[in-house]
């Protein structure tokens, strides 16, 4: 496995977007040629103006099998929504 | 309107045709996913320009006098008055009317002669056509001011792979040493001006090669010792002959893939 360039993960902005979203992965030596390699791979179609680049080894996630204490409790905390607030009509659009 | 003007705009589409082909024959047989992708896209950039160029030569041909017309239709497979359209030059001619510089026509070999190849040829695209971008002729400034934004990409892309393989291991450095050496003697053709370069470079269409010849080697020479590459002589010999029609051995066998099924089944379409 050592023979194999390091894995990277993509992330494209599209012309309209605001946010770079994760598009895929590619092998490359480096990040200038991460670079090129998501401009070649994943702009070809016009899909986006602006490239991230990050070696998935600096990704850090969550692991799945914890989801149920990492997310479930935050399901009926009701409390945390700002929707009990009445708002005075100046400003009853914001 | 000359028939000099005619072979000017042939040269530069025959560069653009002979490149993307020979690029092409990476497709499916790149070293690696991403650089298979990456170059099959760099020969579609070629292509797409020859395509243009060969749109304006058939329109500098339509609008030729009678008599030039049919001097030059026999190479052409055409009646003297038929109409040529973009694809009558590319598949109809045979090597000896091909304008292309010899350095583009040489063989793919391996991925450091490819990355050679298209290192020296994207130094002077760039050059040429930001030189181009103010010919007097409109549609020629077009073209370059499109072309331009494309060789910008493929001369990064080059240099940074002759960066990359010179700078790299024992064997990467060899072999692009290797490739620098045998493609040299094919780089000083680029810069020699045809009787078509002088006629368009006094009407203020065409550019002047010994101007982009100096920078030529400049850039060239950044790159090569940034690479731990060896330059090799300013002043060897230097192939010639492209632009007049003489070509290497490989000319014919890539014009009979290029040209077999348009000659075999003469004017079908899809």
């Amino acid at each position: 496995m050592s023979q194999e360039w390091p894995l990277w993960e993509v992330f494209i902005r599209s012309k309209t977007g605001l946010d770079h979203k994760h598009v895929g992965s590619l092998h490359a030596a480096d990040a200038a040629m991460a670079m090129e390699n998501a401009r070649d791979v994943y702009t070809r179609r016009m899909e986006g103006v602006s490239i991230w680049v990050v070696e998935s080894k600096h990704i850090h996630a969550s692991n799945p099998d914890e989801a149920d204490s990492m997310y479930d409790p935050a399901n009926d905390k009701v409390y945390r929504h700002p929707t009990f607030y009445v708002l005075p009509k100046e400003v009853e659009y914001m | 309107m000359s028939v000099n003007k005619l072979n000017y705009i042939l040269q530069l589409a025959d560069n653009a045709l002979i490149i993307g082909h020979r690029i092409s024959e990476w497709c499916g047989h790149g070293p690696i996913l991403e650089q298979d992708i990456a170059i099959t896209n760099t020969a579609l950039d070629h292509l797409g320009q020859a395509r243009s160029l060969f749109q304006y030569a058939a329109s500098l041909y339509n609008e030729l006098p009678a008599e030039e017309r049919a001097a030059i239709a026999p190479n052409l497979n055409i009646a003297a008055d038929q109409i040529a359209d973009e694809d009558t030059f590319p598949y109809h001619r045979d090597a000896w009317d091909f304008r292309n510089v010899q350095l583009l026509e040489q063989d793919n070999k391996d991925w450091a002669y490819t990355v050679a190849r298209s290192f020296f040829y994207d130094q002077f695209t760039v050059l040429h056509y930001t030189a181009l971008r103010n010919s007097t002729d409109a549609t020629v400034a077009a073209i370059a001011e499109k072309s331009l934004k494309e060789a910008k990409y493929h001369l990064k892309w080059s240099s940074e792979w002759v960066i990359r393989l010179g700078d790299g291991t024992e064997e990467s450095h060899a072999r692009m040493q290797e490739a620098i050496n045998e493609l040299w003697a094919y780089t000083g053709e680029l810069f020699m001006a045809s009787e078509a370069d002088t006629a368009m470079l006094a009407e203020g269409i065409a550019t002047a090669l010994d101007k982009i010849k100096t920078d030529w080697f400049t850039n060239v020479y950044a790159i090569l010792s940034e690479a731990t590459l060896a330059m090799p002589d300013a002043n060897a010999w230097m192939h010639a002959g492209g632009k007049t029609g003489t070509h290497t051995e490989h000319m014919g066998f890539i014009l009979t893939e290029l040209q077999y099924v348009q000659r075999a089944y003469p004017n079908m379409t899809w």
